[in-house]
C-alpha cells in the first residue's frame, strides 16, 4: 500500500459524508450515506486483502504529532483488522435497514450513523492511549442522539441510562490511563502492552479498566442499560449496538486489561468467571420469559458476551481465539436477528411475540433466514456460533471444569429460548389476521440479510479465513500471559505433539474436548 | 526605581485607564446617542491593551518578567496570558451587547466605559504582587461589576441582582481585608516577596487564620462553594450580556489572582491551603452539579455550571505544581470559550417580538426551528460536560493529569466521578433541544455579531480545537513557570 494512509481515509470518508448529510434533504442524504459506507466497506476489504498475515505485528501505521500530550497514531493488528471489517460490513446494512423506516430528520440520522462509523473505526485503529479514549467516549454522543431522537416511546429514559452508565464506567479508566502514562512515560499502546507495571498497581489499574469494559461488554450485573437501550433504539441502532459497540468492551479486555496487567488479570480471573457464570445462567433464564423480541435478543447478547469474557480469561490460545470468533459471530448473528425483528416490526409495528405466529406460511423466505440466524445463535455446527463457542469452552475447560459446566448450560438454555422464540413467531397457526397478511421480504431486505447469512456460513464452514490474520497476535498475547496463567484443573495430557497450529485442534482429537462439545449440543 | 520601565510594564493598564477617561468625556458630552460609538471605541481600547500585552509577552528583554513600582506590580508571562484572556473575553462580551438593549432603549455609553474600568481592575488583580495593589484592583473591578449588574434600570430583577452582589461583595471584601490584615500582622509586610519567607516552617494560628480569611474572600470572588450563593441570583437577574461578562473575564481574573497569591505569597505553606482548596474544589463540583439539576432558567443553570467548572479549575490549583498552574490556564481558556459561546447562544434566543427567552421549556425542540443554533449550544453543553471529542474534555484532562502527577489520585478519582453527575443536566439541555416536541417560541432573527462570536467559540470547542493544544500548552507552561520563577 506504500504510504497511502488508508486508515485516515476510512475516518475521513464518513466524516465528510456526515457533514454533507447535515445540509441536504432526505433523499440525497440516504444516497450519500449508503455511498460513503460502501466506499468504506471497499476500503475495509482492501485493508483485509492487503493485510500481511505473518508480517509485522502492527500494520498500516500512521503517526503524526498533532497534539500536545498525545499523538494521532493509527495502526492495526489482526484483531483490530477483523473488528474494523465487521464494522464496515454492518454499516451499509444499517443504512439500508433505515431506508424506509426513518422518515423524520433523515439527514441528521445519517450523519449520526456516519459519525458512529468514524468513531468505531477510530477505536479499533487507535494506537495512542488517549486517542483511543477519545474515540471510545465520543461514541456515546451519536448513540445518545440515535436512541433519543429516533427511538421508541420510552427512549429518553433509555438514552440517559445508556449515556450515564457508560460514562461513569469510563471516567475512572481515564485516571488509570493518566497514572500509566506518568509511570511508563509513553502513550503508545504497543509499548504499553509490553510494559510491566508493578503488580500492586496493576490491581487498581485493572479494576479501573474493568469498570469501563464491564459496563460496555456488558457483564452481569451492570448489564441493565443494554435491554433498555436495545428495546428503545431504532433497528439500525440496535444492530450497531449489538454488532459493534459491545465488542469495544471485549476489544478493551484483549487490548488493554490482559496484555498490560497480566498478573492482575490472573488475580481477578475468579471475578470474571463468577460474573460470567451468573450472566450465562441468569440472563438466559430471563430471556426465556420475555414477550418482547428485542429484549429477548438483548438478554441473549449478555449471555453470549459472557462466553466471550470467560474465553478471554482462560489464558490460552483456544480461549482467546474462540472469544474473538464469538465476538465476530455474535456481531453478525445478533445484528441479523435485530434486522429480522426490524423486518416484521416495519410491517406490524409491534415487537410483542404474541402478535405474530405462523409466519413461515406467508413469509417462507423470511422464515428460512430467521431460522438460519436462530441456529447460528444457538451454535449449530456449520454456523459461526459453533466455532466460537466450541473454542472458548475448550479454552476455559483447561482452566476450570466447573466454569465450563455452568457456561455450557448457557448453550442449552440458548437453544431453549431461541427455539421457543422461533416456534412462537414462525411456526404454529396464523392466529393474527394482520400478521398473516404480511408480505415476504423484498429486494432491499434480501440485500441486508443475504450477505450476513453468507458470512455466517463462511465463518462456520471455513473459520481459517478469520483465524489466520489474528493467529500471530493471539500467540503473542498468549506468550505474554504465560507467566501469569492460572493452573488448570483439567490437566489435559497431550498425546503426541501436534504438528499444526494451535487452532488445528479439531483434527487432533483430544478426548475431553470432544466430550465437552457433545455435551454442549 | 525606574519610572520609564515601570510605566512600560504597566502599559496595558495605563492605556486602558486613559481610554476609559476619554470614554467618560465622550459619554458626558455625547450623551445617549454616543453609546454605539463608545462601544466600538471600548472594544478598540481592549484590542489595543491586548496588543500591548502581547508585545510585553514576546519582548525578549522581559522574558522573565519584571517588577514595577518597587514590587507592587509584576509583569510576567502568567499575568500577560491571563490578561489576554480577560481582554479577549471583554471584547467578545462588548460585541454582543448593544443588540440586547435595543428593545428597551436602555443602552448607554456608560456600559462600555464600565467594562473598560473593570478590565483595568482585573489587569491589576492578576499582576498584583502586593496585597494593596491586589485590593485596589479587586475593588475597581468589583465596583464596576456591581453597577453593570443593575444596568437594566427598569428591570427589578436587575436591580435586585446589583444590590445582592454589592452587599455580599462588600462582605467578602471585608473578610478578605481582615485576612490581609492578619497576614500583614504576622508577616510584617504586604508584599508577596516578603510574606513568602516570613511564612516558613510551622505556621502560627493567627497567620493560619489570615490565610483562611484571605482564601474565603477569594472563594467568594471565584464563586467557589461554600461562598457561591450569590452566583445564581446575580447571573439570573443581571442582563444577559452582563452575565456573559461575569462568567468570563472576572472569573479569569479572580482565579489567576488566587493562583498567584497561593502559589507565591503562601507558596511555603502549600499543605495549609491545599486542604481548603481541595474541599472547595470537591464541594463546588458536587454542589454545582446537584444544584443545576432542578433549574428551569437557563441562566441559573449556567450559573451552577460555572460553580461546577470552578471546582475543576481548583483541582489544578490543589496540585500546586507548575503542571497544575498550566492546566488551570488551559482550562480557563477553554472555559472562557465555552461560557462565552453558551451565553451568546442564550442571547440569541428571542421570540418573534425580539424578547429574550430564558426558560428551559421555551427552547424545547430548538433543533428543528434553529438547527445551527441548537447544534452550537449542544456542542457547548457536551463540551462543558467534558465529553470527548469536544474541546472541554481537554480542559478536564490536563487538570486531572496534573492532579494525578501530583499524587492526588483520590481527589482526581472523586472529582472525575462527580463530573458524571454534572453530565446529567448538560444532557438535559441537549435532550430538551433535540428530543422534545418543538415549542416554537424561539423564532427571532439574529445579527452577524452574535453569529460571529458563536461561530468562533464553536470552532474552538469543536474537535478542531485540539489542534490548538500545542501552542496553548506551550504558552500555559511558560506562564506557569513564570509564576514559580518569582521565588
Amino acid at each position: 500500500m506504500g504510504g497511502f494512509p488508508i486508515l485516515s481515509v476510512m475516518l475521513l470518508v464518513p466524516l465528510l459524508a456526515a457533514i454533507a448529510c447535515l445540509f441536504v434533504e432526505a433523499k440525497p442524504a440516504r444516497s450519500i450515506a449508503l455511498g460513503a459506507t460502501l466506499v468504506n466497506l471497499a476500503l475495509g476489504i482492501l485493508l483485509w486483502v492487503n493485510y500481511d498475515i505473518g508480517g509485522a505485528q502492527w500494520q498500516f501505521t500512521e503517526n503524526v504529532a498533532l497534539f500536545a500530550g498525545f499523538n494521532y497514531a493509527l495502526g492495526i493488528d489482526g484483531i483490530a483488522l477483523l473488528l474494523i471489517v465487521l464494522s464496515t460490513f454492518l454499516m451499509p446494512i444499517c443504512i439500508l435497514a433505515s431506508w424506509e423506516s426513518i422518515t423524520t430528520r433523515v439527514g441528521e440520522y445519517m450523519a449520526a450513523f456516519l459519525i458512529m462509523e468514524l468513531l468505531m473505526i477510530g477505536v479499533f485503529s487507535a494506537q495512542d492511549l488517549y486517542l483511543f479514549y477519545i474515540f471510545f467516549e465520543a461514541g456515546l454522543i451519536p448513540m445518545y442522539l440515535i436512541i433519543g431522537i429516533w427511538g421508541g416511546t420510552n427512549r429518553i429514559y433509555a438514552s440517559y441510562k445508556f449515556f450515564l452508565y457508560t460514562l461513569l464506567g469510563s471516567v475512572l479508566m481515564l485516571i488509570a490511563m493518566m497514572w500509566m502514562t506518568g509511570q511508563a512515560g509513553t502513550t503508545d499502546i504497543p509499548t504499553l502492552m509490553n510494559y510491566d507495571f508493578p503488580a500492586g498497581a496493576q490491581t487498581w489499574l485493572w479494576l479501573a479498566f474493568f469498570a469501563s469494559f464491564a459496563v460496555k461488554v456488558p457483564m452481569w450485573p451492570v448489564h441493565t442499560w443494554l435491554p433498555d437501550a436495545h428495546v428503545q433504539a431504532p433497528t439500525a441502532g440496535s444492530v450497531i449496538l449489538a454488532g459493534v459497540l459491545l465488542k469495544m468492551g471485549g476489544y478493551g479486555f484483549i487490548r488493554f486489561s490482559l496484555p498490560m496487567f497480566p498478573e492482575a488479570s490472573a488475580q481477578f480471573a475468579w471475578l470474571i468467571y463468577i460474573l460470567s457464570m451468573a450472566a450465562v445462567v441468569i440472563t438466559s433464564l430471563i430471556a426465556l420469559v420475555q414477550n418482547d423480541m428485542k429484549k429477548l435478543i438483548a438478554y441473549s447478547s449478555v449471555a453470549h458476551m459472557a462466553i466471550v469474557t470467560v474465553g478471554l480469561f482462560s489464558f490460552n490460545v483456544q480461549g482467546l481465539e474462540g472469544s474473538m470468533i464469538v465476538m465476530l459471530s455474535h456481531g453478525l448473528v445478533s445484528a441479523a436477528l435485530f434486522l429480522c425483528v426490524g423486518v416484521i416490526y416495519d410491517r406490524l409495528h409491534t415487537r410483542e411475540i404474541d402478535r405474530y405466529g405462523g409466519l413461515s406460511i406467508n413469509m417462507p423466505k423470511y422464515a428460512v433466514l430467521f431460522l438460519l440466524f436462530t441456529m447460528a445463535s444457538i451454535g449449530l455446527p456449520g454456523t459461526s456460533g459453533f466455532v466460537g463457542e466450541f473454542l472458548s469452552l475448550a479454552g476455559i475447560y483447561e482452566v476450570s471444569s466447573l466454569v465450563t459446566l455452568v457456561c455450557t448450560t448457557g448453550i442449552i438454555l440458548g437453544a431453549g429460548y431461541m427455539l421457543y422464540l422461533y416456534r412462537r413467531v414462525a411456526f404454529g397457526v396464523q392466529k393474527n389476521a394482520d400478521a398473516a397478511a404480511m408480505k415476504d421480504i423484498g429486494v432491499r431486505e434480501w440485500l441486508m440479510l443475504g450477505p450476513i447469512a453468507a458470512a455466517v456460513l463462511w465463518m462456520g464452514v471455513y473459520p481459517e479465513s478469520f483465524l489466520a490474520p489474528m493467529r500471530g497476535d493471539i500467540a503473542a498475547l498468549d506468550a505474554r500471559l504465560a507467566r501469569a496463567a492460572p493452573e488448570g484443573d483439567a490437566k489435559l495430557a497431550v498425546g503426541t505433539p501436534r504438528a499444526g497450529a494451535a487452532n488445528a485442534m479439531p483434527h487432533v482429537g483430544s478426548g475431553h474436548e470432544e466430550e465437552a462439545a457433545e455435551g454442549a449440543h | 526605581m525606574n519610572y520609564g520601565i515601570s510605566l512600560y510594564l504597566t502599559g496595558p493598564e495605563i492605556f486602558l485607564s486613559i481610554s476609559g477617561l476619554i470614554l467618560t468625556l465622550i459619554a458626558a458630552w455625547g450623551g445617549q446617542k454616543s453609546a454605539r460609538l463608545s462601544t466600538i471605541l471600548a472594544a478598540g481600547a481592549l484590542v489595543g491593551a491586548a496588543v500591548i500585552t502581547a508585545n510585553l509577552l514576546v519582548n525578549p528583554s522581559f522574558e522573565q518578567g519584571g517588577d514595577a513600582f518597587g514590587g507592587l506590580y509584576r509583569m510576567d508571562a502568567f499575568g500577560s496570558v491571563a490578561k489576554l484572556l480577560i481582554y479577549l473575553a471583554g471584547i467578545g462580551c462588548l460585541v454582543v451587547t448593544p443588540r440586547f438593549f435595543d428593545q428597551g432603549r436602555e443602552y448607554r455609553p456608560e456600559y462600555p466605559l464600565l467594562v473598560v474600568f473593570a478590565s483595568v481592575g482585573m489587569g491589576m488583580m492578576v499582576s498584583a504582587t502586593d496585597l494593596m495593589t491586589l485590593y485596589i484592583g479587586l475593588e475597581l473591578s468589583s465596583l464596576s461589576s456591581y453597577v453593570l449588574a443593575s444596568f437594566s434600570r427598569s428591570d427589578e430583577r436587575s436591580a435586585e441582582a446589583g444590590l445582592k452582589y454589592f452587599v455580599l461583595g462588600a462582605l467578602a471584601s471585608g473578610i478578605l481585608l481582615y485576612g490581609m490584615s492578619l497576614v500583614y500582622g504576622f508577616s510584617g509586610s504586604t508584599s508577596y516577596l516578603s510574606i513568602r519567607p516570613a511564612f516558613e516552617g510551622t505556621l502560627g494560628t493567627g497567620a493560619l487564620l489570615g490565610i483562611i480569611f484571605v482564601l474565603a474572600g477569594l472563594a467568594f470572588k471565584i464563586s467557589a462553594v461554600p461562598f457561591h450563593m450569590w452566583t445564581p441570583d446575580v447571573y439570573e437577574g443581571a442582563p444577559t450580556p452582563v452575565t456573559t461578562f461575569f462568567a468570563t473575564a472576572p472569573k479569569v481574573a479572580a482565579i489567576a489572582m488566587t493562583a498567584r497569591i497561593t502559589l507565591d505569597a503562601f507558596g511555603n505553606q502549600a499543605d495549609a491551603w491545599r486542604q481548603i482548596i481541595i474541599f472547595a474544589a470537591l464541594a463546588s463540583i458536587v454542589v454545582g452539579a446537584l444544584g443545576a439539576i432542578g433549574q428551569t432558567n437557563i441562566k441559573r443553570l449556567l450559573a451552577y455550571s460555572s460553580i461546577n467548572n470552578v471546582g475543576f479549575i481548583l483541582i489544578g490549583l490543589a496540585a500546586g505544581t507548575v503542571a497544575g498552574a498550566s492546566a488551570m490556564l488551559v482550562y480557563l481558556a477553554i472555559y472562557v470559550a465555552m461560557s462565552l459561546g453558551s451565553f451568546v447562544a442564550v442571547l440569541m434566543m428571542r421570540d418573534k417580538d425580539g424578547k429574550q427567552v430564558e426558560t428551559m421549556a421555551d427552547i424545547a425542540g430548538l433543533s428543528r426551528a434553529k438547527p445551527m443554533l441548537a447544534l452550537c449550544l449542544a456542542a457547548m453543553m457536551l463540551s462543558l460536560a467534558g465529553i470527548p471529542p469536544l474541546f472541554g474534555f481537554w480542559g478536564k484532562f490536563v487538570v486531572f493529569q496534573a492532579a494525578v502527577e501530583a499524587d492526588l489520585l483520590v481527589l482526581a478519582a472523586i472529582g472525575i466521578a462527580a463530573s458524571v453527575i454534572g453530565a446529567f443536566y448538560y444532557l438535559k439541555i441537549v435532550k430538551i433541544m433535540y428530543f422534545d416536541e418543538p415549542a416554537d417560541v424561539v423564532t427571532g432573527e439574529n445579527g452577524i455579531a452574535h453569529w460571529a462570536v458563536l461561530g468562533v467559540t464553536a470552532i474552538i470547542v469543536s474537535p478542531l480545537g485540539y489542534l490548538l493544544t500545542k501552542p496553548m500548552g506551550a504558552l500555559a507552561d511558560r506562564a506557569a513557570a513564570a509564576l514559580f520563577a518569582v521565588v
